[in-house]
């Protein structure tokens, strides 16, 4: 669901439908009833495939060692501007 | 605005039950910033892991290992809860053609359509833990799950659906707001939704009874009666006392439930005491006074064994609220049938287009 013109998606729930149609629909009646979003996808559950939180430590530990990656890594020196 | 604002005992800001809310979906999102821990070390324990989390305070997602009497709690818990949401629907479905004027029926409406988001909302959290709705369902209609006994009583008059609103919401809300703060993230997010929604309930209710309070000497003594009927049942919705609650403890522990039953109760009826007097009507307690020493009040516990009777199943209304979600059920058989009919010529259609 898009809360407001300018936000991403974010998740807001699950339901039970028999199509995307009406998927939507009850999404509206379900998830909207006080002009909660103006926008909704719709995606089947078995349509996605899931990183387990339990494999959290392995797959995700490719960044933990790159904290060069972040501004905050580099030491300015002083009187530097615009930087 | 109706002065259902109480001093939490340690946690939230003092913005009464929405601003307890507030600060446990602030919590939520804080221990997510915080992200103590991924899954289990290869070596770790799983039980130590997941002891660890909770330990942490954070939220225990679908996916991750936990054991096996924590699932099956919260299953039981979350259907009972969601089953409760949709049997609640009848007694003031009852009223909606019944309400006095377009404006109580539009939002009495509203509010029982509320009530079957609520029990979606459940009963899909609930269908994270690997249990089927359909098999939920199953296990409301055959009996072998419970909803809350409060809605076995009846609405006699159009006063018990302000009283309902007023006490029943309001308990279920006072029940409610430490949930918004359990231990499984998917429980909290649906309980942080329902409990921002159920004050609107709240108010609507308490609205009705102060308009009925200020009316004529036949409409006051009506919501009075209303009361006197709703009181004890409300307070036995927090279940028995502490010391008859087995299972209790362990939800303590798992940091699924916060407070005890007794905790909770004694906190409704502190709330509900001055909120009477504005409404001029007199809660049915001859002994309800404060208790200096306690800084709370004291009051007359409810007829617990009636609680237990109608728990089996002996309430004023339990086989009619079970015979009509039956009947309900199997009414709506068509509207399964037709909808899936037409989602599977659907797909039939797009097939063809697509070969
Ligand atoms: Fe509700
Ligand atoms: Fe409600």
């Amino acid at each position: 669901m898009r809360a407001r013109r300018g936000l991403s998606h974010t998740h807001v729930g699950s339901l039970h439908a028999p199509d995307a149609e009406l998927a939507l629909r009850n999404a509206r009646d379900l998830y909207t009833r006080r002009q909660e979003g103006v926008s909704i996808w719709v995606v089947p559950a078995s349509a996605i495939t899931a990183s387990s939180p339990d494999e959290k430590d392995a797959f995700f530990d490719p960044a933990a060692d790159k904290v060069y990656r972040h501004p905050t890594f580099y030491e300015v020196p002083d009187g530097v501007a615009h930087l | 605005m109706y002065g259902n604002d109480f001093s939490p005992p340690e946690d939230g800001p003092g913005g009464g039950l929405l601003g307890e809310v507030e600060a446990a979906e602030a919590a939520l999102r804080e221990a997510a910033a915080r992200a103590r821990r991924g899954g289990p070390t290869p070596d770790e324990d799983l039980e130590a892991y997941f002891a660890d989390v909770i330990d942490a305070d954070q939220k225990i997602e679908p996916r991750d290992w936990m054991p096996e009497a924590y699932r099956k709690t919260l299953i039981r818990q979350i259907a009972q809860h969601a089953h409760s949401e949709i049997i609640g629907m009848q007694p003031e479905g009852n009223w909606i053609s019944r309400a006095p004027s377009l404006k109580r029926k539009a939002i009495l409406l509203a509010k029982v359509q509320d009530e079957a988001g609520h029990g979606l909302y459940l009963y899909a959290a609930a269908e994270t833990l690997g249990v089927s709705r359909d098999e939920l369902v199953e296990l409301l209609l055959n009996g072998r799950q419970k909803y809350s006994s409060i809605f076995n009583y009846p609405t006699l008059t159009w006063a018990d659906v302000g009283a309902i609103g007023w006490l029943v919401d309001g308990a279920a809300i006072v029940n409610q707001v430490p949930l918004c703060r359990c231990s499984y993230g998917p429980y909290a997010r649906a309980m942080i939704r329902v409990c921002k929604e159920e004050s609107f309930h709240q108010r609507q209710g308490y609205e009705i009874l102060y308009t009925l309070s200020h009316g004529t000497p036949a409409q006051k003594a009506m919501a009075q009666d209303a009361i006197d009927r709703w009181w004890y049942p409300s307070l036995a919705m927090f279940g028995p006392p502490d010391a008859e609650s087995p299972h209790s403890a362990q939800s303590m522990a798992w940091k699924i439930k916060r407070f005890s039953n007794d905790e909770l109760r004694q906190r409704f009826v502190d709330m509900c005491v001055q909120q009477a007097e504005v409404l001029g009507l007199t809660l049915p307690d001859p002994d309800l006074r404060w208790n200096d020493e306690r800084q709370s009040y004291d009051y007359t516990q409810p007829d617990y064994d009636e609680l237990m009777q109608v728990i089996k199943g002996n309430g004023p209304c339990n086989r009619q609220r079970m015979e009509h979600r039956r009947r309900a059920h199997d009414e709506g058989a068509w509207v399964r049938e037709a909808a899936a009919a037409y989602a599977a010529k659907r797909a039939e259609k797009k097939e063809k287009v697509a070969a």
